[in-house]
């Protein structure tokens, strides 16, 4: 025991942390920063105005007041963001290739994890479990989805990609849209087959719907409650966990020396005695279990799932990994967290800095025109090397 | 034994006057049987088929096109006008065609995956919905709080000048979006299309306010049509009422119409493709594909020649887009998701990227099973989930089925297989492109070669 424990390279496990706690930090005073300074500009314009015909207060206090939940908001959805974009991040570094039918893989673990909780539930030991035997059921639901969702993850690759493997680049993208559109339809057909229905809502138990709130706050006259729910401290805490741990999988054991070995140089790496089918196997399934338990997060959250679910999450974490540089972890969880809050701010004001013409419903192009941005004027992503053509 | 009598079979078919008796006589039954039984799909299937006949068997290329042309342009309008459902068919399928070999010329010969295709169609669809509706004088009501009677901004017949603006529009759009992707690696053009597919269908359900000019999730109705004279009609009614049995009206001609402009733009398509593929542009298409290091080592301009063909593919599904606003009078994001873009995909990939006839018959082979086999599958299951029958060896009442399995709502699945299956078993297609097919002929003395090269050098 104690041998292990000594083993264990405490530098590792700190950095992802540090790294998370900046990011999280820059981004958010960052954007903070960006917002309040538009809405003191703005103030006195029509856009300001009309902030204050609709809440009876301007629109720097408006900014002001709900930033903490936006804030919160973003970190929350930041953090799911960065644990699916890992999963395209990791595939990306290892084969030069876009799982398309990661977003899927995501839906399969959101579903498994909902389905054993419902069935859980309706057998009645979710209604009667104790504080502790529910945050244990969850972390089982999360466990369970990580399975399938990873073992999914090398089905495909071993039945899909890899007689692909060699061919011309297109080859296994196309490839992947098929098992992304497959996948899809065949939850539909499962889950209609066996529910009747495709829709499925996570069941209500434990505390996870309560809010832990830190004060209040007056807005013209209406009271603001400032505080955290714990659905979303228990996304973000167990994000964290994970990415801790697949840090220091990939950075400080041996298997992740082999995992970075096959991502820089695959000839190389099967001379030196690396089997590169199963690290990339392997690849596959730590990038699956990830997007898995991203998957029963994410259900927690939003609470509602259906076959379609992995389509948008997918592509936003996407662009996420290509934001932060796509093949680099870091970079993943960077992307991840500064796309999560992007979204969040332009879902959350620009409905009051455009006086209500472009809502929320906008806050998916965004995500898109970020992307675009991104791969205008910096395509190698902010931490990234250079992709550009090698013409 | 069988095998050989099979191809002694196959080698005759291919002789002597065999091939024209065959077509002829596929062709005769096709119509026959579609005209004695104008509701029955495998006649229909039968005669769709012939034109497949036409084009395997071996005769005078001159036969071909009289008898393709004949069967075009006179046999299925006719036979369409007799059964409404089969025209509709048919509109689908060369209106999927249509998408199809433009979405080839991006795919097939340059090699840049577009997975928002539908978004340039959508853009072709809108344009011509709202010049050719009163969506203009409705801008300033929000989505049915329109009052009645407003005017149309534009003459039906300003369609024909919308179809170049479509044209113009959508090729604009391409460059557009084009020109900052198209510097990338081909995979990141993929992702960025697909964001501009959505980025195209939510703009579509959101610009309702703060003007209204898309209509929201509701859509823009009615788009008007060029105008069909009563001439038209009178003169078609003249010479075909014996045969179609009845007085066609004015509705029912227009999707006669509509079908023949679709053929036309077709031709026009195909018309480009051939005379590009074998040109100095479809042969640094090419090049581009198989490897744009060396294409560019060669002194091909990579990013103009990326960006023309993505223009042109755009370009066809655009005036497309303005055909079906047109032909549909209506026109609603739904229309234009994320699944149509991967239904033209894999049309393009099942027949054979780059080849032609592999497309046609790609598109035509997916539609059908989209709007005919799959439909009929579901028909035939609640059919039998009507009657007491039971299903043998394991004993289960097909009464018991579930209602959700139906099988027209699964074409995601049918997409997906196809790709996966069709990616790992056969990537060049059911008909795989000349150029193709002459560098697998040639594959095997190349192995050679290389084989004695390698001893060489040993």
């Amino acid at each position: 025991m104690k041998r292990f424990f000594g083993t264990i390279n405490i530098r590792e496990l700190m950095r992802p942390l540090g790294q998370m706690l900046a990011f999280s930090v820059g981004s958010a005073l960052a954007l903070s920063a960006i917002v309040l300074l538009l809405a003191l500009l703005m103030d006195k314009s029509a856009a300001g105005q009309s902030v204050v015909a609709r809440f009876n207060v301007s629109l720097f206090t408006y900014v002001l007041v709900n930033l903490p939940q936006v804030l919160i908001d973003g970190l929350t959805i930041g953090f799911v963001y960065a644990a699916i974009a890992l999963g395209y991040t990791m595939v990306y570094g290892v084969l030069e290739f876009i799982n398309f039918a990661h977003s899927e893989i995501f839906a399969v673990g959101a579903f498994v994890g909902v389905e054993i909780l419902i069935a859980l539930d309706e057998a009645g030991i979710l209604g009667t479990a104790s504080l502790g035997m529910a945050y244990l059921w969850l972390i089982f639901a999360i466990l369970a989805g990580m399975i399938a969702a990873g073992s999914l993850a090398m089905a495909v690759e071993r039945i899909a990609y890899r007689p692909l493997r060699g061919a011309a680049r297109l080859v296994p993208l196309i490839s992947a849209i098929g098992v992304s559109f497959f996948l899809q339809d065949l939850i539909r057909l499962v889950e209609s087959l066996t529910t009747g229905q495709f829709n499925r809502i996570f069941p209500t138990f434990g505390n996870f719907d309560e809010r832990l709130v830190f004060g209040q706050m007056d807005m013209g006259g209406t009271a603001i409650t400032l505080g955290i729910s714990i659905k979303s401290l228990i996304v973000i805490l167990s994000a964290m966990i994970m990415l801790v741990i697949l840090n220091y999988l990939v950075n400080a054991t041996k298997i992740g020396k082999a995992i970075r070995a096959v991502a820089q140089d695959r000839p190389t790496a099967s001379l030196m005695g690396v089997d590169v089918n199963r690290i990339i196997a392997l690849t596959f399934l730590i990038g699956g279990s990830l997007g898995g338990a991203a998957g029963v997060l994410y259900a927690a959250k939003f609470t509602r799932i259906d076959p379609f679910v992995g389509f948008f999450p997918g592509i936003k974490a996407f662009t996420a990994a290509v934001m932060g540089g796509i093949g680099n972890l870091t970079g993943a969880l960077l992307g991840g967290i500064v796309l999560g809050m992007l979204e969040t701010f332009a879902g959350s004001y620009l409905s009051a800095f455009t006086m209500g013409a472009a809502g929320a419903e906008y806050k998916d192009i965004f995500a898109f025109g970020i992307l675009i941005l991104v791969l205008i004027f910096r395509p190698q992503g902010l931490m990234g090397e250079n992709v550009a053509q090698k013409a | 034994m069988a095998r050989f009598s099979l191809t002694n079979l196959l080698k005759t078919v291919q002789q002597g006057k065999w091939p024209y008796i065959l077509t002829l006589a596929h062709v005769l039954l096709g119509t026959i049987l579609v005209f004695l039984s104008p509701r029955s799909n495998i006649a229909f299937l039968l005669l769709v088929s012939s034109f497949g006949t036409l084009y395997a068997l071996k005769t005078d290329n001159r036969f071909k096109l009289v008898l393709g042309a004949f069967m075009a342009l006179v046999i299925i309008p006719v036979i369409g006008v007799r059964n409404i459902f089969y025209l509709e068919v048919i509109f689908q399928i060369s209106v999927f065609v249509a998408l199809a070999l433009g979405l080839n010329i991006v795919v097939g010969f340059a090699g840049l995956l577009n997975l928002g295709y539908v978004a340039f169609y959508a853009v072709g669809a809108y344009l011509w919905a709202f010049f050719g509706s009163q969506q203009y004088y409705v801008l300033p009501f929000a989505p049915g709080t329109q009052p009645p009677n407003l005017p149309f901004l534009l003459p039906g017949d300003a369609f024909y000048l919308f179809m170049f603006l479509a044209i113009i529009v959508a090729a604009l759009t391409g460059i557009l979006l084009g020109s900052p992707v198209l510097r990338l690696r081909g995979d990141y053009l993929a992702i960025v299309t697909l964001g501009f597919g959505e980025v195209i269908r939510q703009l579509a359900n959101n610009l309702d306010k703060p003007l209204n000019f898309t209509n929201g999730p509701q859509g823009i109705t009615p788009i008007q049509r060029p105008t069909l004279p009563q001439s038209v009609v009178d003169s078609f009614n003249a010479v075909f009422q014996p045969i179609v049995g009845r007085q066609v009206e004015t509705s029912t001609l227009y999707n006669v119409m509509f079908y023949l402009l679709a053929l036309f733009v077709i031709i026009i398509i195909i018309v480009v493709t051939l005379r590009l593929e074998d040109s100095k542009i479809g042969r640094a298409w090419t090049a581009i594909r198989e490897d744009e290091t060396a294409a560019v080592a060669m002194g091909v301009p990579l990013v103009s020649l990326k960006l023309g063909a993505f223009a042109a593919g755009a370009s066809f599904a655009g005036v497309m887009g303005a055909l079906m606003a047109a032909s549909r009078t209506f026109v609603s994001p739904e229309s234009f998701s994320f699944m149509q873009s991967i239904g033209v995909l894999s049309m393009v990939i099942l027949g054979g990227l780059g080849s032609i006839p592999g497309v046609i018959l790609g598109a035509a082979t997916v539609t059908i099973l989209n709007l005919q086999i799959l439909q009929g599958f579901s028909l035939y299951l609640s059919q039998l989930r009507q009657s007491d029958a039971i299903i043998p060896i394991i004993n289960f009442a097909w009464r018991d089925l579930s209602t959700q399995l139906d099988p027209a709502k699964y074409q995601r699945l049918l997409f997906g297989i196809i790709l996966v299956t069709m990616m790992i078993f056969r990537p060049s297609g059911i008909i795989p492109a000349q150029r193709r097919r002459r560098e697998q002929a040639s594959d095997k003395p190349d192995e050679n070669q290389a084989g004695t090269e390698a001893r060489g050098k040993g």
